[in-house]
């Protein structure tokens, strides 16, 4: 049995190293590839890192990364003070509505964006007429684009913790629903929120659709804009946003580890 | 709680701004596509835009899409699933394994424009690997015509978000077989192909099937990517839509994207609806 065993284990071994070989191969490639196109002119690193430059030679694209990073920063407060309190409102007093909330939250999974985008040019005609045609008006969108995620991520943070004890005992000792959100709920689950709030950015930062059809601006749009006369500096820029995803994901993965510790340790 | 009866009408007054937010901006939306889609363009209902979704260029355009989703789903899937057995075979908890699933958590969202540059950099026509191969190899991979602006091209593109997704969706599968099982199978005198084919394959098979469904949604939803990559011609139905709501709208075709998006939604619907059938099957047997 132990020689059974121990060859199983071998040939396991020389099977996860070749699919670990090839696989690894196809999807570090790209990343090389891109390193290398950038690389060819000598110039496109040192200009990147020159904002003031940049905006000399690339006007849309500074502008257009100064619209994400404020697209991306509205979304997550948006987001934030849409779910948070709904979510613990709903644990507390209106556990039947619970049910409803969860499906309208999950509902973007099934709607890709490009239909969104359909159904919400229309809405975007009102939104033209009362706030004009600013980039930043795509947070409203935005926050419809990330439920299902933050909804996610708010939800088991507030499954781990038991939020109806320590409403209650708040409550008792004379707080209001205010104080119980602020200052008893929203501690226990900071972990959720920054993580609700990680994910949010990263998909705000990489969306595209939305904003180029609804006629606005962000970093993914103006890439295809510049890459159509100079792929070197969209082939970079794409790079650095990759980068930068990669960071905001690793750090989301170890809030998520945390919060994971954090409920075994309080069950 | 109890003890202080209360309207729920003020409980649920709480929820509004809620509700208020998602009407606007995700139930009106989609009414819009939907009702639009039975809408003329003087406002009376009419079954002309859903009847031109059977145009043969829209037809194509369905057929073009389900195609790719269908093709980079089961690559994905498959080979996903083997690596996703690779490493959950690993030490658990070791390096290997939260190397993998942390990068894979990166890349199954690394989509849309920055994906399409990526593969511009490595197979576009003055890609790294394209010069490489032409220089070392003298082997011109686009000998037969450009194909990295058209389907096979995107089939490639979507395969990289493809596999991680897929190993992100069926590792939890993989972690629920348990070894014991495979013991008793060896007990009871199986082989490991017995064991694959009578034990672990059925109980996998509703986890797999659930996951490819989950790839081709993901596939069939995606255009960020094709937008990025494809400039000539709209091959596939995102792009058929892009052009229904930018270019100059046809007499008596202004709700054609709406119709189209219609299409989208239900066949979306219906690939998450069995997903989800599935998913519960899965959850009895590997909780």
């Amino acid at each position: 049995m132990a020689g059974v065993i121990a060859r199983r284990a071998r040939r396991q071994s020389v099977f996860r190293w070749i699919v670990l070989v090839v696989l690894g191969i196809f999807f570090l490639l790209p990343l090389a590839a891109m390193v290398e196109f950038s690389t060819r002119d000598s110039s496109t690193w040192p200009l990147l890192v020159h904002w003031s430059q940049l905006t000399e030679k690339y006007p849309d694209l500074t502008d257009g990364i100064l619209q994400s990073l404020g697209q991306a920063a509205l979304t997550a407060v948006l987001m934030l003070v849409l779910l948070v309190p709904t979510a613990i409102w709903v644990r507390l007093r209106l556990p039947k509505v619970r049910r409803l909330i969860e499906f309208l939250c999950l509902l973007p999974l099934t709607i890709p964006a490009i239909v969104l985008v359909v159904g919400l040019a229309p809405v975007y005609a009102w939104v033209n007429y009362f706030l004009g045609g600013s980039s930043l008006t795509l947070v409203f969108a935005y926050a419809v684009l990330v439920l299902p995620y933050s909804y996610r991520a708010i939800d088991a943070g507030l499954s781990a913790i038991d939020v109806k004890t320590l409403a209650e005992a708040a409550r008792s000792l004379g707080s209001g629903y205010a104080k119980v959100m602020w200052s008893v709920v929203l501690p226990n689950i900071r972990s959720a929120v920054l993580s609700a709030a990680f994910l949010t950015v990263a998909l705000v930062l990489g969306e595209f659709t939305i904003a180029s059809l609804l006629n606005r601006t962000n970093l993914q749009v103006v890439l295809v804009l510049v890459g159509k006369n100079s792929a070197t500096v969209s082939v970079a820029v794409s790079f650095v946003a990759l980068l930068l995803a990669f960071v905001l994901l690793m750090l989301l993965s170890l809030f998520e580890k945390r919060s994971v510790k954090g409920s075994k340790g309080a069950s | 709680m109890a003890v202080r009866p209360r309207l729920r009408g003020a409980a649920l007054l709480g929820t509004l701004p809620f509700f208020a937010y998602v009407t606007i901006f995700l139930i009106i939306p989609t009414l819009v596509v939907v009702f639009g889609a039975f809408a003329g363009d003087d406002g009376g209902v009419t079954l002309d835009n859903v009847k031109a979704l059977k145009d043969s260029y829209i037809l194509d355009a369905f057929g073009r899409s389900i195609l790719l989703s269908v093709i980079s789903a089961l690559v994905g899937a498959i080979l996903g699933a083997l690596l996703a057995y690779a490493i959950a075979t690993a030490k658990p908890g070791g390096i290997l394994r939260r190397t993998v699933t942390a990068a894979a958590g990166v890349l199954a969202q690394f989509g849309g424009v920055t994906l399409a540059f990526a593969f511009l950099a490595t197979i576009g026509i003055s890609g790294f690997v394209t010069v490489w191969l032409q220089d070392h190899l003298h082997w011109n991979i686009y000998s037969n015509g450009v194909w990295l602006f058209e389907l096979p091209g995107l089939t490639l593109v979507y395969t990289y978000f493809q596999i991680p997704l897929m190993v992100i969706v069926f590792l939890p599968a993989l972690d629920g077989i348990r070894p014991q099982w495979r013991e008793a199978t060896e007990s009871l005198g199986g082989t490991t192909f017995q064991y694959w084919v009578k034990v672990a394959g059925p109980l996998l098979a509703p986890a797999f099937l659930g996951s490819a469904l989950l790839l081709f949604a993901n596939a069939f939803s995606a255009y960020a990517t094709a937008a990025a990559l494809v400039s000539q011609g709209n091959p596939i139905v995102p792009l058929q839509i892009r052009s229904a709501l930018t270019s100059e709208v046809v007499l008596g075709q202004a709700n054609l994207g709406k119709a189209m998006a219609l299409g989208m939604v239900i066949i979306v619907s219906i690939v998450m609806g069995l997903y989800t059938l599935l998913e519960r099957r899965t959850a009895k047997w590997l909780a």
